[in-house]
């Protein structure tokens, strides 16, 4: 049933790829007692330092382990450079997005995208208009996913500019690769990428609303139940700043403090991982609890940064990633460098009609989803699942969109029976301030069921090493 | 350092320090029903309950009031906020909410308590097992210390924690010694009684004081050198007058805004235990003197709240 795939090692049955061949050799050397062997240290060493995930509607609060697996994914320096510049084409023009529809939405007087279609979206932040923020930039930390197809092409599955997850992990799984195996690292260079926190706390800084001091950044979390809540204690403790709870903040004449000790200290970058909705409970939503009140005046006045900007949702919305290669021709001039998966808006009759007819083959995603929820994949469902999703669809057409079941490169993996190759994908994140910067690699997430195409972790995903090598 | 972290260090330090304190009072208690007049059981009985402020919660329980009930209730009982199965829970809890700014060590010391302390059957923690559990109790608390002690960088987090161990210490042995002061009050008839000589010494043991003593006073076992052992002895570790002496000097490390008033506070404190004489507390009333030095210090945990903590 399973339709072709490329696979990242092998270009053919015994025909390893170049940038795989160190790798093949040391696997084949190495007997299979010590491969397990490791992987159960790499087990309990991610406990120890508690490198877990809280589960959502879990009522015991359980903690759980994200699997890693140590087989790395490895890509060529060349073949990254590439995507490297796909990837800042790509966020350069979701950024002059933002800003425009912020502003003069010249993309809507155009017609480029239907005015409607970003107005009325849920995520538009009209508190968002005329604000101007620190070198136009809205996304300053962009989660990209990427997918290769059957012949091996690179994809943008989906855009991620709200409060992107997963680079701890980039970290954590480099650092435990070299530390389980070494002698990896001597046959090949491997392009480092433990200096993300430093290049986020760069970025941050350099959007700071006071260019005369060096500004104070903080790092807002909604608290430890929140499922990346190891993330934000990880990289305020690598950036070396605080990380702080709402109640730690407050709003006075304009300004924000954090509650210290030493009595009141002003901050003037927060990098925030609470959604918009939650940030301000005098602005959003008013049972928000782990919000700042007051924030978004502050905000307004230019006393703070935040990052992301508030409002980068109606961006990576799945409804508006269809126009995403219209907006790099029209704010930029340029052909996309990095290819769409072709969409169907279920808003569209017509498209409805085709998805209507192609349930069975195709994966429907609502537009507001995240995180694996919500979404049928047609291939790997029973009847009676596609028939329940088709009335959701048809109750709420503009809610959904569906792509192709797209194949997803598979990678060799570590499973019960040995080594087996298994569906990847990848997210590069890409850092925006004054420069655009990102470190070499990302978050490969990995699906450890056969055949399974869903590497997101709330559903059993698993992660690896990304080596980005010479 | 935020507010809210220092909060938690603070009070993590401090649950841990009353887990420690609630089980030298428990087996002490177990201690004085072997040796104690049947008249003196239920008041010996009491003192815990008395000493942590819990004998209303116990009465609402409406059992009997014998050692097992005693103890089932101020060891394991999840539903009492005072147990010592809570302390360590929150001890644990905040803990983990501050994990990235105490060491590794610290965090793993209070997780494995927890751990073992939730896995714990109630009915071992009775009769001989109760002992066991009482020291194990202790043994985590010395364990946490000396791990803090020894891992800790010397700043913000490094004084809190003593602060709250400290504070918690000193709260104790007031309480401990104002609950015990009738058996230390000079009288005629009892001095040297055989019933007196062991309550005097329980009250040593509850905090590791009976070797102390000797080693110090080379002496008999007399009331007033007891007192004085507790309340102004500064080689002892867990009299009045050290805690106030640690407490001060952790303060003193602190900067902050409108702390003013603690680090006053704390030093009159201090003061008051350092020139104080035993003979002239004794005249002016040992219960009035523990009184007001255990105010002092609950009114120092407040100062402390409102200067650094914030009310988060």
């Amino acid at each position: 049933m399973e339709k072709q795939h490329y696979d990242e090692m092998q270009a053919a049955p015994g025909e390893v790829r170049e940038h795989y061949r160190a790798l093949a050799q040391w696997l084949a050397e190495t007997p299979p007692a010590r491969l397990l062997e490791k992987r159960r240290e790499a087990d309990l060493l991610f406990h120890r330092v508690g490198i877990t995930f809280a589960v959502y509607g879990d009522a015991q609060g359980a903690e759980r382990l994200i699997p890693f697996d140590t087989i790395p994914r490895i890509i060529p320096l060349a073949e990254w450079e590439l995507l490297v510049r796909g990837l800042k084409q790509r966020v350069a023009a979701l950024n002059r997005f933002l800003h425009d529809v912020y502003h003069g939405q010249e993309i809507l007087k155009a017609g480029v995208i239907p005015a409607e279609q970003i107005l009325a979206n849920e995520a538009f932040q009209v508190a968002m208009l005329g604000l101007d923020l620190p070198h136009q930039v809205y996304s300053h930390v962009s989660g990209v996913d990427l997918i290769r197809n059957e012949d091996g092409t690179w994809y943008v599955l989906e855009d991620n500019l709200r409060t992107p997850s997963g680079v701890s992990y980039t970290i954590e799984n480099r650092k435990m690769m070299m530390r389980l195996f070494p002698e990896l690292f001597e046959r090949q260079h491997v392009h480092p990428v433990e200096h993300y926190p430093a290049l986020l706390l760069d970025t941050l800084r350099s959007i700071g609303p006071n260019a005369m001091h060096e500004a104070t950044v903080a790092v807002l979390t909604p608290g430890q139940y929140n499922s990346a809540y190891f993330e934000h204690a990880f990289l305020a403790q690598q950036m070396g700043v605080e990380l702080v709870e709402g109640p730690d903040l407050f709003v006075k004449d304009g300004f924000v403090y954090m509650r210290t000790t030493g009595g009141r200290q002003r901050v003037d970058v927060i990098y925030r991982r609470v959604d918009d909705a939650f940030l301000d409970p005098l602005a959003f939503r008013e049972d928000s609890l782990l919000g700042v009140p007051g924030l978004l005046s502050a905000y307004r006045a230019g006393n703070v940064s935040l990052a992301n900007a508030i409002g980068t949702g109606v961006a990576d919305d799945k409804s508006t990633y269809p126009y995403v290669p219209d907006m790099i021709r029209f704010y930029l001039g340029e052909e996309p460098l990095l290819a769409n998966v072709p969409t169907w808006q279920c808003k569209r009759p017509e498209d409805l009609a085709y998805v209507m007819d192609h349930l069975g083959e195709l994966v429907v995603k609502e537009v507001q989803g995240s995180g694996g929820y919500g979404m049928l994949i047609g291939p790997a469902s029973t009847a009676a699942q596609i028939d329940t999703f088709r009335a959701r669809v048809q109750a709420n057409p503009a809610n959904y969109i569906a792509q192709p079941t797209l194949s997803l490169s598979t990678c060799p993996t570590f499973v019960e029976r040995g080594i087996a190759p298994r569906h990847v994908d990848l997210r590069p994140f890409v850092l925006s301030g004054r420069e655009v910067k990102l470190v070499p690699g990302g978050l490969t997430r990995v699906a450890l069921k056969e055949g399974s195409l869903v590497v997101n972790s709330s559903q059993g995903g698993g992660t690896k090493d990304t080596w980005v090598v010479d | 350092m935020l507010s809210r972290v220092a909060d938690r260090i603070f009070w993590m330090s401090r649950q841990m320090e009353r887990a420690e304190n609630m089980a030298r009072i428990l087996g002490v208690t177990s201690n004085l029903l072997l040796f104690g007049a049947k008249d003196r059981q239920e008041q010996n009985l009491l003192a815990p309950l008395t000493i942590t402020g819990t004998a209303q919660a116990f009465e609402e329980l409406g059992q009997p009031l014998t050692l097992d009930t005693l103890i089932a209730f101020l060891a394991l009982d999840e539903a009492n906020p005072s147990s010592i199965y809570s302390c360590l829970r929150d001890a644990r809890d905040n803990a983990n909410e501050v994990r990235w700014q105490i060491t590794s060590e610290m965090w793993e010391t209070l997780n494995a308590t927890w751990i073992e302390v939730r896995s714990m059957r109630r009915e071992r923690v009775a009769g001989s097992g109760a002992t066991q559990f009482f020291d194990w109790v202790k043994e985590r608390s010395h364990l946490f210390r000396g791990v803090t002690y020894g891992t800790i960088v010397r700043g913000e987090a490094f004084n809190f924690s003593r602060m709250g161990t400290f504070l918690e210490r000193a709260d104790n042995t007031a309480r401990i010694l104002d609950v015990k002061y009738h058996i230390l009050l000079p009288t005629v008839q009892d001095v040297g009684g055989a019933l007196d000589f062991y309550q005097w010494t329980a009250l040593l043991r509850s905090v590791s004081a009976f070797e102390t003593y000797r080693a110090l006073y080379h002496d008999q076992i007399f009331p007033i050198k007891v007192a004085e052992l507790l309340i102004l002895e500064q080689r002892m570790p867990r009299s009045l007058a050290t805690c106030s002496f640690q407490i001060n000097n952790a303060l003193e490390r602190i900067v902050g805004q409108h702390d003013h008033a603690a680090k006053r506070l704390a030093m009159e404190l201090l003061a008051r235990l350092t020139h104080a004489d035993m003979e002239e507390i004794f005249q002016g009333g040992l219960h009035e003197f523990l009184m007001s030095v255990l105010a002092d210090i609950i009114e120092l945990g407040n100062r402390i709240q409102r200067a650094y903590l914030g009310t988060v």
